[in-house]
């Protein structure tokens, strides 16, 4: 085990901004990537229910 | 013409390509969760601290694979377009613009990372160094082929035009992987060798290779669930997609 304390885990031993810079960055843009598709998913599954939805009342 | 060819052009349409996606992207992320879970441990409490940069060298575990990836996978891409343009398949170019965004985020982040680790350890956020620039330029291009494929309304001729604009692109990979080589450049040489043993503490390579592993899991389920998007968005008025239960319910 490298830390004796949570203080000096966030520490980083003086390199605090660019080690959490870099995870903090990198761990944002990968939970926010996921998220974005899944939006494009479902939005574009929205649009083919709502077009089915206008062709079954169009031709009852 | 034997089963296994016929089973693989199987695949190669779009139909059956969908639900065959969405079958395997809960493995992808569940690999991805358990090898970064196992890569991150390893990154903060097992890897020892290192006796020139401290605690600083922990950028590493995710700044090699992200740069890893972001070439890998502009190799996949120019693959797919490449066969695209060959064989004039639909699902090539989707999957070329599925992998875009993904390798494009982790040309940034090779990027992002190689700036917060250049500046305590060089003194310099950034500096025009070859596997720098040859970097920002693979950067560059994945947002140039997302742009022109953005511009083109045709989705066939988007995928052609960003084909050849691919393919070009793909002499720049050889150039960033062996800059540190040609050029005498400020960026550290390779760690990893496949003609040498690896220059670094066993710990931390496992850590980086499991990190690697997991952005690449990573990346394989966000580019299938982008994929499916797409599949869904170009193929909107065919019947398959109509008879489909996530469209009827």
């Amino acid at each position: 085990m490298n830390w004796g304390s949570p203080a000096e885990f966030f520490a980083m031993g003086g390199y605090a901004l660019y080690v959490w810079g870099s995870f903090g960055v990198c761990a944002v843009l990968m939970i926010m990537e996921p998220i974005l598709v899944g939006k494009r998913q479902s939005s574009i599954l929205r649009i083919l229910r709502r077009e089915r939805q206008a062709e079954i009342l169009e031709n009852p | 013409m034997s089963n296994r060819l016929i089973s693989w052009f199987k695949y190669a349409s779009p139909q059956s390509f969908y639900p065959l996606a969405g079958r395997m992207i809960p493995w992808f992320w569940a690999l991805a969760a358990v090898f970064g879970a196992v890569g991150l441990w390893i990154s903060f409490f097992v890897a020892p601290t290192d006796f020139q940069q401290g605690e600083g060298y922990r950028i590493i575990f995710i700044h090699v694979p992200a740069a890893w990836l972001s070439m890998f996978l502009y190799l996949i891409m120019a693959t797919w377009a490449g066969l695209g343009l060959a064989l004039n398949t639909r699902l090539s170019g989707m999957m070329a613009q599925a992998i875009a965004p993904t390798g494009a985020l982790m040309a940034f982040l090779s990027l992002w990372t190689g700036a917060l680790w250049g500046k305590p350890m060089w003194g310099a956020w950034w500096v025009w160094d070859a596997r720098l620039t040859s970097a920002l330029i693979l950067f560059f291009l994945y947002i140039g082929f997302i742009a022109l494929q953005a511009a083109i309304d045709d989705a066939r001729r988007a995928d052609k035009a960003g084909a050849i604009l691919v393919l070009v692109g793909v002499v720049n990979v050889p150039i960033i992987y062996f800059s540190v080589k040609w050029w005498n450049t400020l960026h550290q040489g390779s760690t990893i060798n496949l003609a040498k043993a690896p220059s670094m503490a066993t710990t931390m390579l496992w850590g980086m290779l499991l990190m690697a592993l997991a952005f690449w899991m990573y990346s394989i389920a966000v580019a299938l669930t982008r994929v499916r998007a797409i599949i869904l968005e170009r193929e909107a008025h065919t019947e398959w997609v109509k008879a489909l239960d996530e469209v009827k319910t």
